[in-house]
């Protein structure tokens, strides 16, 4: 299941929402990316995080469908907040949930990476010496393609 | 056609979407339409000479900007993208 919305979410009530009813998890695990403010003298006292109405849901549902065909999951979430956020604030959640740890572990780690470099995303970051866009980082893509080769 | 801009894109274009009725004359392609939008718009052509940095979705996939275009596609311009 994944979501882009404004609010905020609750992880205990989504997390309790995938296990309810279900006897065959044996692994949950989540993963949140929170709004960080940066280093003294250039701290972000905001983000307004952007997307594309339409493909950022069909990219999300693409990398999740792709987490389920390489790792025996029972159930999985991606959250992903839009609009102003400030420092502190939960931007993203993923949870993976699986019969064993490793497929959970590996899939959440695989779900954050990708999501990082595929899904239509941009962060506009409030400084004290005005705005700026947040630009693709290298470590990022180097990240994502390490499932090129070793995953699942 | 629908053409959006996105993110920093979007402040150099100065807006965020705009409507052709129909293909202009001589673009079949999306890199004949980027530029065609060149011509029209100085923030555009700036960012779409820099080589590799923008990316292109046509009806919300990913596309190289070889592919042939419809008058009734929505076509997307936007920087590399930063999620999570």
């Amino acid at each position: 299941m994944i979501r882009v919305q404004r609010e905020p979410f609750d992880v205990a009530a989504e997390t309790a929402a995938l296990l309810a009813g279900r006897t065959d998890i044996g692994a949950m695990v989540s993963f949140q990316g929170v709004v960080r403010a940066g280093e003294d003298g250039d701290r972000v006292s905001a983000m307004t995080l952007e997307h594309y109405p339409g493909m950022t849901e069909r990219a999300l549902e693409r990398i999740e469908a792709e987490a389920s065909a390489r790792w025996p999951l029972q159930a999985s979430l991606i959250i992903h907040r839009v609009g102003r956020l400030a420092p502190g604030d939960p931007i993203v959640l993923v949870v993976t949930c699986a019969r064993h740890r490793q497929a959970a572990f590996d899939a959440c780690a695989f779900l954050i990476d990708w999501l990082k470099t595929e899904a239509p995303f941009w962060k506009l970051e409030e400084t004290a010496s005005g705005e700026r866009w947040v630009e693709a980082r290298a470590t990022d893509a180097a990240a994502a393609q390490r499932w090129q080769t070793d995953g699942g | 056609m629908r053409i959006l801009y996105f993110a920093w894109l979007r402040h150099r274009v100065g807006r965020a979407s705009e409507e052709l009725e129909t293909l202009p004359e001589g673009v079949r392609t999306v890199r004949e339409l980027a530029a065609w939008l060149a011509t029209r718009s100085p923030g555009f052509r700036e960012a779409w000479e820099s080589d590799g940095v923008i990316q292109i979705a046509v009806n919300h996939e990913h596309v190289t900007d070889d592919v042939p275009l419809d008058s009734s596609d929505e076509v997307a311009f936007f920087p590399p993208v930063t999620g999570g």
